[in-house]
């Protein structure tokens, strides 16, 4: 499958000359021969490893690397609602996200991890994102908590939460209307990338953050930064969308085995 | 939607519909971002303060606070819609920070657009100091000495809102307050006039389709066409304004308001079927049955105060009931300013003297000269329950 990328990227290495060089004129993000910083083609994703089940204390949780891009998600849930009573919803669970930055996971030590401004507006979209997903409805005045933590930021922060986050809510045995699959796109020289990595993602390009939910293409969260030609947005949503598809197609491997790992030790 | 400057450069203020923004830049220079020796700063700020709506509170950052901070940002700073390198003054040393303070006077809905609109066109009248240059010196001259200049702007974002409602059956563009509380979800498309899109946020826990969004691009686009045409009339006008030497500015703009005007809303009135239902109650109503103009005298000793006319003042349930006649007793008899009683011809002894409809006079009796031995004071005029009054004679019956 041309889709999921069998190879090793380089990316951590390739931020260095980037911020060496200061300007983007120096750096090609999409060469001639079609080939982007990393090697990669146009439509191809970085590598997935996933893991799930990694803590025994949460009710889920979930390890995701997607090329250089590490996430930590951890669900708590249902339960009751702690802190604030009077948020209790009386059809429906209350679904709480927190977003944080490890200090070490940019290239840059992050003074502020929580509480800063982008922090708290992601965690603001990874709740809207899983509110459309998770059928909350099941669970009344309850409340589900999603943590995620970035532990190396190398682009698509967003995009690599959300995966996270479902193999967790997955995990947490939370039912859900589907997967719930992240991509970052961007568009260069008319050219849709997907999977966008650090150095593409601040060279100015546009980028297109797309929560989809891939049986039925509807979208969870729709973001999009910079310029792009009204004309080229369609372009870019359907780009998107396929690469959302290749995303769940991994996630859908990853829960599979993990399954069967699990069904195994039980002795099932 | 009204766009309206005031006297100090940088300084505008946006009406879309009763949702009022203000917005206001100003500029200082400052040591630039280490990682950015070059460019000027750009600072953002968006203030909910209580006076826009009763859900706003003291405190900061409340999530809707937060949220649209963000958009503001990310719609126009990310889009680079302001050259940033033209701020800079000394290379790594000094450099022009931007800031620009939008405030929500009043919230009826839809503060993202209005504070887009409002942040765009404070930065496009916006003039900065002039600055000059000489070898290491660098004087920074008053307004007064040089005239400021403005800022170097390459396109104008604005952002369109759009709420859906019923999971996407039904959309609506620009929503009003109680729009946004009941709505599913928005939709916030940022775009300029040459049709770039700057930022789409979608937000809120609705499922999108494709299509929806699409269409919804393709809506934003004409009405920011429209807006941005807005915008620069309303520059033109107030750069005319300034330069014919007239006055300009928040106080202007304000239309002039006595002290009786009236400021409660109109109240909408149903007037559709007014005729309709008009001739139905003309047909449908009894033909009033005195239209004799002149006064008739109803027992000899007796006035009549009144044009002589059917009395419409009352109840029709009422009047019907007290047509028949009152037996016996007849003190109560019930005499307003401009009531006229009705008789009965027949020729019973008594009079039969109707009440038709309520007086505030408790006793009200009518003096008969043949029948002395009734004579019944007229009481003085005294408040009296209309209710009560009124189920007193029906309780004479």
């Amino acid at each position: 499958m041309g889709n999921v990328v069998q190879r090793r990227t380089r990316g951590a290495l390739r931020r260095c000359p980037f911020e060496v060089c200061g300007n983007m004129a120096g750096l090609e993000l999409l060469s001639d021969q079609g080939y982007r910083l990393d090697g990669r083609k146009a439509t191809e994703l970085r590598k997935v490893q996933a893991r799930m089940g990694v803590f025994a204390q949460a009710d889920g949780s979930a390890y995701l690397e997607q090329g250089n891009t590490k996430a930590l998600a951890v669900v708590y849930g249902p339960h009751e609602m702690r802190g604030s009573r009077s948020r209790t919803r009386h059809d429906q669970a209350v679904i709480n996200c927190q977003y944080s930055m490890a200090t070490f996971s940019t290239a840059e030590r992050k003074r502020r991890p929580h509480g800063d401004r982008k922090s708290t507006e992601m965690s603001l979209h990874l709740k809207q994102t899983f509110e459309a997903a998770v059928m909350t409805q099941l669970y009344p005045r309850s409340q589900i908590d999603i943590y995620v933590k970035i532990l190396q930021s190398d682009g698509g922060n967003y995009s690599v939460c959300v995966n996270a986050a479902t193999l967790a809510v997955i995990d947490a045995g939370i039912p859900m209307r589907d997967y719930v699959c992240a991509c970052t796109v961007g568009f260069v020289d008319e050219t849709p990338l997907a999977d966008l990595c650090y150095a593409e993602e601040s060279g100015g390009v546009s980028s297109l953050a797309l929560a989809l939910l891939p049986r039925g293409g509807q979208i969870a969260l729709l973001q999009m930064d910079a310029r792009l030609h009204q004309d080229h947005l369609e372009a870019l949503i359907e780009a998107a969308m396929t690469a959302c598809k290749g995303v769940s197609k991994v996630l859908d491997e990853v829960v599979r085995q993990h399954l069967q790992e699990v069904s195994v030790l039980t002795g099932e | 939607m009204k766009i309206t400057f005031g006297t100090d450069y940088g300084c505008c203020f946006v009406e879309l519909g009763k949702t009022r923004v203000m917005a206001q830049v100003s500029c200082e220079l400052v040591a630039p971002k280490e990682s950015r020796p070059n460019e000027g700063i750009m600072f953002f700020n968006i203030e909910l303060s209580p006076m826009a709506s009763p859900t706003f509170e003291q405190g900061r950052q409340s999530e809707l606070s937060v949220k649209l901070n963000r958009q503001l940002e990310r719609c126009l700073r990310n889009s680079k819609c302001i050259d940033t390198e033209s701020l800079c003054v000394v290379s790594g040393e000094k450099v022009w920070q931007i800031r620009v303070d939008v405030h929500m006077l009043n919230h009826d809905g839809n503060l993202m657009d209005a504070a887009s609109i409002a942040a765009i066109t404070a930065l496009c009248h916006f003039r900065r100091p002039d600055v000059g240059i000489q070898g290491d010196e660098v004087t920074v001259y008053s307004p007064e000495e040089r005239d400021p200049i403005p800022l170097s702007i390459y396109h104008m974002p604005i952002s369109v809102s759009f709420s859906f409602f019923q999971q996407g059956t039904y959309l609506l563009v620009d929503p009003c307050e109680r729009e946004e509380r009941v709505m599913d979800g928005l939709l916030m498309i940022a775009m300029n006039k040459h049709r770039e899109i700057c930022s789409i946020q979608s937000s809120g826990g609705i499922m999108l389709l494709k299509e929806q969004v699409m269409r919804c691009s393709k809506i934003a686009s004409v009405k920011v066409s429209e807006i941005t045409e807005l915008i620069s009339k309303a520059l033109e006008n107030d750069k005319k304004a300034r330069k014919a030497g007239g006055r300009c500015g928040f106080a202007e703009s304000m239309p002039q308001e006595r002290i009786t005007a009236l400021k409660m809303d109109e109240t909408p009135v149903e007037m559709t079927e007014v005729t309709d239902r008009a001739n139905d109650i003309v047909q449908k109503a009894e033909a009033p049955s005195q239209t004799v103009p002149s006064p008739v005298v109803p027992v000899p000793g007796v006035g009549q105060v009144g044009q002589g006319l059917q009395n419409t003042w009352g109840l029709e349930e009422e009047d019907e009931e007290e047509e028949n006649d009152n037996s016996g007793e007849d003190e109560e008899v019930k005499e307003t300013k401009m009531e006229v009683e009705q008789h009965d011809k027949e020729g019973s002894k008594q009079e039969d003297v109707v009440e038709i409809s309520d007086s505030e006079e408790e006793e009200v009796v009518i003096l008969h000269p043949e029948t002395p031995d009734k004579a019944p004071k007229h009481t003085g005029p005294s408040f009296h329950q209309k209710g009560a009054a009124a189920s007193k004679k029906k309780q004479k019956k």
